[in-house]
């Protein structure tokens, strides 16, 4: 008796908790269905939801009329170089501060951290001042450094959590047989530390992906993102529904399979460890 | 045992990313500073190095600083109350035994990677629109008349579309605490006769108020920051002028360099508030 009640609970949780999801999910899939619409179908009074001529040519128009390669590209390079500048400065620093702690290095994360909390547009002017004095406004090299500088401190954070569960004690017996320094970091710490780091990598790509004020701002034309690039169907275009879908489904569905794998890493990411 | 030796090593470890902090941090903030106490306005060639805290006060007595200024707490709080309430609701709904628990955390967590300026034009255009959005579609459906929502409503159509993106955030923070509550404790309130609510109230909530403070707390910081959704929806019309968005028009629409500056070092000293108070929950925890 007593089981079938928990079984009937257990469908109506999962009712429930399916009917929230969609609803959350709903929005992209939307988004999905009419990507794949004629522009006729996707403004169609009452909309229609699965039988419709489904087509792709929405999907080669974006990529033939605008310049959405060239956006992907510039959204690859300056995710990717971004964090993985960031992770080749932020590892020394995360290893050290994890495993030959001082008296401040609490305070150096904690500072880390707080840079994070700049608001942006506090600095917004010299930004653009600097980039075109140095001459690399909309260059992809100018954004790959910016997007680097704010992430490094979320950077540095993973990573330090991460080294932190590394036992000292290996590290110690590694010493006791006679390891380098060098062969320490090669053979011992790295295998070791290998899953941190790419759990990094991947949470760092996705925030420097979609990260949309800088990548607007500091760029025009050549070095405009898929941010960017998303922005400009804001005008007109942003009437061809089943177009602005196709260019949205493209700009998001790489992240959103990467973000699923990110799951767990995300929570430790984004709260510094303050919740476990 | 750390050496001299591995310490001095240690050092040389850190600098790099402690120097490029310091600089990323210090010149463009120095700048801002800077330029807060001038009048330079380049798009007239009008520069004044130096005209005191008038800037300052310009800002603060025009009337669109306190309007963005109230735009600005309605907007966020009212993101935070959906986005708490509702990830306080969704977390406990995902605790619950039930089937393809996998499936619907992927389907709820989503739209946190969806790209800014994506999730805002499809809301636009795609929901909101007052011609051919779903919303319009459903409201004469029910027989209502159509709703143009970002023009009659446009504060809560941004907190829509903002507390969507984050929903997923606070769901997924505040379902690992849950799932991090001692389960004995539950049941034997449970066998003692404690109500559902008596048990949320007295043992689940007290367990979970750190999470939420850390997830009121971070959300605040990127909050007040809110850009894109603005600048894609409104481009900041219809009162939807948040701080964020007064000093980004003040610096590269108008090109008023000093007073858009002052209006910036207003917006980092008021991140700075929020930011104490979550960086002291942080360093509390680095001791444990």
């Amino acid at each position: 008796m007593a089981r079938a009640v928990t079984t009937q609970k257990k469908v109506m949780w999962t009712a429930l908790a399916w009917g929230f999801g969609l609803l959350m999910f709903f929005p992209i899939l939307w988004t999905f269905l009419t990507s794949f619409k004629t522009e006729a179908a996707a403004i169609s009074d009452p909309p229609v939801w699965l039988f419709f001529d489904w087509t792709l040519e929405n999907y080669t128009a974006v990529q033939d009329r605008s310049n959405y390669p060239k956006a992907l590209m510039n959204s690859i390079i300056i995710a990717v170089g971004s964090t993985l500048l960031g992770i080749l400065i932020a590892v020394p620093a995360a290893w050290a501060m994890a495993f030959v702690p001082g008296k401040r290095t609490k305070d150096i994360l904690l500072w880390m951290l707080s840079t994070k909390m700049l608001p942006a547009v506090g600095v917004l002017y010299p930004m653009v001042l600097l980039a075109k004095w140095l001459g690399v406004m909309d260059s992809r090299i100018l954004l790959i450094v910016v997007l680097m500088l704010i992430n490094l401190p979320i950077i540095v954070w993973m990573l330090y959590t991460y080294f932190k569960e590394i036992p000292g004690e290996i590290l110690e017996a590694a010493r006791m047989d006679g390891a380098t320094l060098r062969s320490e970091i090669i053979h011992v710490l790295t295998p070791m530390a290998l899953p941190g780091i790419a759990s990094t990598i991947l949470l760092n790509i996705i925030l420097a992906w979609n990260e949309a004020f800088w990548t607007i701002l500091l760029t025009t034309v050549d070095a405009a993102p898929l941010t960017a690039f998303i922005a400009s169907f804001s005008a007109p275009e942003g009437l061809f529904y089943a177009k602005l879908s196709a260019a949205s489904m493209m700009a998001i569905a790489p992240i959103l399979i990467m973000g699923w794998f990110s799951q767990k890493q995300l929570v430790r990411g984004l709260t510094f460890g303050a919740v476990k | 045992m750390a050496t001299a030796q591995s310490r001095s090593a240690a050092r040389i470890m850190i600098a790099p990313a402690v120097f490029l902090l310091l600089v990323w941090m210090l010149i463009p903030l120095c700048m801002t500073l800077y330029f807060s106490f001038a009048d330079y306005r380049p798009l007239r060639a009008t520069f004044d190095a130096w005209i005191g805290f008038d800037n300052y006060i310009r800002f603060f007595s025009s009337s669109s600083f306190l309007k963005s200024v109230v735009t600005t707490l309605w907007m966020v709080s009212g993101i935070l109350l959906i986005t708490i309430i509702g990830g306080v609701l969704m977390a406990l709904l995902l605790d619950r035994p039930m089937f393809g628990q996998g499936i619907v955390r992927i389907l709820v967590i989503a739209p946190f990677f969806v790209m800014p300026t994506v999730s805002a034009l499809v809301w636009k255009n795609m929901f909101f629109n007052v011609d051919n959005g779903l919303f319009s579609y459903l409201y004469k459906f029910i027989g209502l008349q159509p709703y143009d929502f970002l023009s009659q409503s446009p504060v809560f159509s941004i907190v829509i579309i903002v507390a969507w993106q984050w929903l997923p955030f606070a769901t997924l923070i505040l379902l690992t605490a849950v799932q991090s509550l001692d389960s004995e404790q539950l049941e034997a309130a449970e066998m003692d006769g404690a109500p559902a609510l008596a048990r949320f109230r007295f043992i689940i909530l007290p367990h979970m108020s750190r999470a939420i403070t850390v997830v009121i707390l971070i959300q605040t910081i990127f909050l007040l920051s809110i850009f894109a959704e603005i600048f894609v929806t409104t481009s900041g019309a219809f009162g939807t002028r948040t701080l964020t968005y007064l000093v980004y028009q003040r610096v590269l629409e108008s090109q008023n360099i000093g007073l858009g500056s002052a209006g910036g070092i207003i917006a980092v000293i008021l991140a700075n508030i929020v930011a104490i108070f979550l960086m002291r929950i942080v360093g509390k925890n680095l001791d444990n």
